[in-house]
């Protein structure tokens, strides 16, 4: 078993793993944090998208012990006092999620994309998706979402 | 009931989103139980072998394992097969299907054996140790190969691939299409679709030993139909009232958690002999394999018309590929497409055939649109090459063939009757927010310029029919359930609401627009409804969620019972106010006396006084609670207008769609931001299905594209904004006038844009592309055409 120490949405952590242990799991079944989501093992989807150092990574490819050391951030600290992220907010305002079994990934992975360009384009924002996959909504609300967290004008016309 | 419209037809913001959001929603596989041990299962790697052994012992004596079982150790654990309830024909055959396979494997992926551990991670390793002898055997994939005499047989014992033919046949079709002037002939193959809802499935089997009650969590969109499906077929001495059933946040499902599944039995059996809570999590590959697929099916087309082309026959003979077994509905999905291949239109004459193969491949069943997919990409297709035949543009086709603007159930050829249609209505309105005439004389100067980016519009004018929906209709396809569903109305003294309805979301927002409808009727607050669903525990009664019945059946049945809760209402508002009930108005749920409107009762005021039962009217039973069954006299038929706009690189084959609008028509509207959702989500499976999926087998039965990084799920980056709009033509089969929108954009987006496709390069010479239309298979398509001979098929 490895110990592994990290600090997630603020908070230190610690649980002993087996190496092999990716991080998802650890966040899930060892410190009990199941709002990231697991969608294909492969990295392909982006359910697991989680931030480590402000950064978002898979957390299906990433191992936990990896992680030891590191800050991370899943979707359960995105909400302060009570407050929802201006994120949030706006995938609520929008409509941009259905099932909500990609949202949490796709907040993360737009949360890291907003920091890298504040004032995306649609096509940068679909761009900056493709590694996140939704079956629901067609993605037109969750670009609009994003667009509209960032204060940016939709492309869309209906 | 005259009730003030505060909330249904606003864009109410959904009461689902804040758990979502926040990561503490419940999905499967954050549900867990003291003492909960997991199962992995061992699949057979060949799409047809007998099993000479499966030796379970070394991985028996593996660390945490519990048990390891092969299918033979757990045949006692079964009355039957795993359910098909949709049995077509008479002499339909239909296969024996175990959850684990006993003596034969005949697809890849099929279940041989479980492991039973303490951990995830155990029971994986455990399972590598599973130790199988396959005797490969002869191997077939495709349908109308499996149906030629000496193919291999996928079932030796029904001594034949088919498993039915099913026929409808009306008006005189063999003189129409003697006698037509003209006659298309068409032949599609609609690829295997893999539906990949985001969450894989997953369930957890809970027993009470000592009361012998199981509970089965399980990411499915039918809790209800699970429960007495399992009960009555196929687990052995498990009565249907030791079984609860409950779906947690489910995600997503597109028909594919529309089913009983092995697993779901497995796990019920592994809980009983263990006296444990056992779980199961699908990973991604395993649910390319076990996961019910979609389509794959072949169609041959004709339309038989007029020179000028007014449509007169219809003819469609489909070979459709149930795969290796029948699921739950798996020979059924062709007849929900078979009634609706004249679409919009109305021809003399009606031909329908299906031919249902068994194949060395995942079984199909229900996959987003379901049969209506087929049947719409075959009509809107042929009416292109129609259109191409007698020189007519596609639009004024299709406007001279619409049938005329109806309001009441009107009889149409394949013999259903349609609900309320302004077909011309909606195609108008495409028209003119695409700028059709625009684009036509923007592609023509390019055609004049022989320009490398040609412009294609593509139009889908399709119908569908939704609402499952009459039980007696149902019986007489055969159908072994009925279509009903149940909603539950209960005013509690403290003036909150609580619904309880027998349909089972999983994305569709239901929480939002039952609240909405309820919150109407009762003059309520919206907070203040609370919608329960997914727990047979707690909604005992239901049909559940798919084929976009959930409004048109469950919505309607809420508006009944809202109806009854009035009613009774209005009595204890008279008594109590010492007038009759005639001389009650009743408005957004308040009852006041005619002319002394200061003299009222509100619902929740009363709903105190039938709890505290004080001061009721004689044989008035205490408590404000209502429950409406409905079983619908019809169908509903949502249609709609939908143009794809593409640009074609004549050069390297890519395709690009530049816009794309659609205009759709699901009647009477809850949640216009909830409608739009799904057409946004539909749309873009039908993109997918036009541009991108294919499942692909080998000849040995591997399935080629078995994860996300060869099966092309598109991301956003592939798509454009869609543009939206619709029309209104309220529904005559329901008080509400709703018809569903859960599937239109799934079922129009094929043809729109294949034919937008076709369109662009049909000058050069182009009549056909098979789906999905890659880049490789235009340009190959048209070096054939230009007779430059590299180009091979397409």
């Amino acid at each position: 078993m490895t110990r592994v120490q990290v600090t997630v949405n603020g908070v230190e952590r610690e649980a002993d793993v087996e190496p092999r242990t990716l991080l998802v799991y650890f966040l899930r079944e060892s410190l009990g944090l199941t709002g990231t989501n697991v969608g294909c093992d492969t990295s392909s989807c982006g359910a697991c998208t989680v931030l480590i150092g402000g950064e978002s990574v898979k957390s299906c490819t990433v191992l936990a012990a990896q992680a030891d050391g590191r800050e991370i951030t899943t979707i359960e600290g995105m909400a302060r006092d009570g407050e929802m992220h201006p994120l949030q907010e706006a995938f609520h305002r929008n409509h941009g999620l259905q099932c909500g079994y990609c949202t949490p990934g796709m907040i993360m992975a737009a949360a890291s994309y907003l920091k890298e360009n504040p004032s995306p384009t649609e096509e940068e924002v679909r761009m900056a998706l493709e590694g996140n996959l939704c079956r629901c909504t067609g993605y037109q609300n969750i670009v609009t979402s994003i667009l509209d967290a960032a204060g940016q004008p939709s492309g869309a016309r209906a | 009931m005259a009730t003030a419209q505060r909330y249904v037809g606003g864009g109410v913001l959904r009461k689902e989103d804040p758990e979502l959001l926040t990561g503490q929603a419940h999905f499967i596989d954050d549900i867990t139980a003291p003492g909960m041990a997991w199962m992995f299962v061992v699949r057979s790697p060949f799409a047809h072998a007998k099993i000479r052994s499966v030796e379970t012992s070394s991985a028996g004596a593996m660390p945490g394992v519990i048990a390891v079982w092969s299918g033979k150790d757990l045949a006692d654990e079964w009355q039957g097969s795993l359910p098909c309830a949709w049995p077509v024909t008479e002499d339909i055959q239909m296969p024996t299907h175990w959850p684990v396979a006993q003596d034969e494997v005949r697809h890849q992926g099929e279940a041989v054996a479980v492991v039973v551990a303490e951990t995830r991670a155990q029971a994986k390793d455990a399972a590598e140790a599973v130790s199988v002898d396959y005797d490969p055997m002869p191997v077939v994939t495709d349908a109308e190969q499996a149906l030629k005499s000496g193919a291999p047989l996928v079932h030796a014992d029904l001594d034949t691939n088919r498993s039915y033919t099913w026929t409808l046949s009306a008006g005189e079709v063999d003189k129409v299409f003697a006698e037509a002037p003209v006659v298309v002939k068409e032949r599609y193959y609609h690829p295997r679709l893999i539906p990949n809802a985001i969450e894989p499935r997953g369930a957890m089997a809970v027993p009470s030993p000592a009361q012998g009650e199981f509970t089965l969590y399980s990411a499915t969109q039918i809790p209800h139909i699970l429960k007495t499906a399992l009960t009555a077929f196929t687990i052995a001495n498990l009565p249907e009232s030791k079984l609860r059933v409950i779906a947690p946040d489910v995600g997503g499902g597109f028909g594919s958690k529309l089913n009983v599944y092995a697993e779901e039995a497995v796990l019920l059996a592994a809980a009983r002999r263990t006296g444990r809570p056992i779980k199961w999590i699908e990973e991604r590959m395993e649910n390319y394999l076990s996961t019910i697929q979609g389509r794959d099916v072949y169609q041959d087309v004709e339309l038989a018309a007029s020179d000028d082309g007014k449509l007169l026959g219809v003819r469609a003979h489909l070979v459709a590929d149930m795969g290796a077994y029948l699921q739950l509905v798996t020979p059924g999905i062709p007849l929900l497409g078979a009634f609706l291949y004249h679409g919009v239109y109305q021809p003399l004459a009606y031909d329908f055939a299906c031919t249902g193969v068994f194949t060395n491949k995942t079984p199909t069943d229900a996959y987003r649109g379901a049969g209506r997919p087929e049947a719409t990409y075959a009509i809107e297709r042929a009416m292109d090459a129609l259109a191409r035949r007698v020189g007519k543009d596609p639009a004024a086709l299709r406007r001279m063939n619409f049938m005329a603007p109806f309001t009441e159930p009107t009889d149409v050829i394949s013999g259903l009757k349609y609900d309320s249609g302004d077909y011309a209505k909606q195609l108008d309105r495409a028209l003119e927010i695409s700028e059709y005439e625009q684009l036509r004389k923007e592609q023509q100067a390019r055609r004049d310029a022989g320009d490398v980016r040609q412009l294609g519009i593509g139009l889908s004018t399709y119908i569908e029919m939704c609402g499952l929906a009459p039980s007696q209709v149902l019986a007489a396809l055969r159908y072994v359930a009925g279509g009903w569903d149940a909603a539950t109305i209960r005013c509690l003294p403290t003036g909150a609401v609580v619904v309880v309805t027998g349909t089972s979301p999983h994305g569709q927002g239901h929480v939002t627009s039952w609240a909405q409808i309820v919150a109407d009727a009762l003059g309520v607050s919206m907070d203040d409804v609370d919608v329960l669903h997914g727990d047979t525990a707690v909604s005992p009664l239901g049909m559940d969620t798919y084929g976009s019945r959930s409004l048109a059946v469950g919505g309607v049945a809420l508006h009944f019972a809202a109806k009854k809760i009035v009613e009774k209402a209005r009595t204890i508002a008279a008594h109590e106010l010492e007038v009759s009930e005639d001389d009650l108005a009743y408005e957004a749920g308040t009852f006041s006396v005619k002319g002394a409107p200061d003299r009222a009762r509100t619902i929740p005021q009363i709903a105190f006084s039938a709890w505290t039962a004080h001061n009721l009217p004689p044989d008035t039973e205490p408590g404000l609670e209502a429950t409406h069954v409905y079983d619908p006299g019809n169908f509903t038929f949502p249609a709609g207008a939908h143009v794809c706009v593409v640009e074609v690189d004549t050069e390297t084959g890519e395709v690009s769609i530049e816009k794309y609008v659609a205009v759709d028509d699901c009647g009477t509207v809850i949640n216009p931001m909830i409608v739009e959702g799904q057409v946004h989500g539909g749309i873009t499976q039908g993109i997918a299905e036009a541009l991108f999926e294919e499942g692909v087998y080998d000849d040995d039965g591997n399935l080629l594209t078995s994860s996300m990084t060869n099966y092309l799920v598109p991301s956003a980056a592939e798509l454009p904004m869609y543009e939206l709009d619709r029309t209104v033509t309220p529904s005559s089969t329901n008080p509400m006038g709703v018809k569903g929108i859960g599937e239109a954009g799934t079922i129009a987006a094929p043809p729109a844009v294949v034919n937008a496709v076709i369109d662009a390069v049909s000058h050069l010479g182009v009549t056909h592309i098979e789906k999905p239309v890659t880049p490789e298979r235009v340009w190959r398509a048209i070096r054939q055409a230009r007779g430059d001979g590299k180009g091979g098929a397409a």
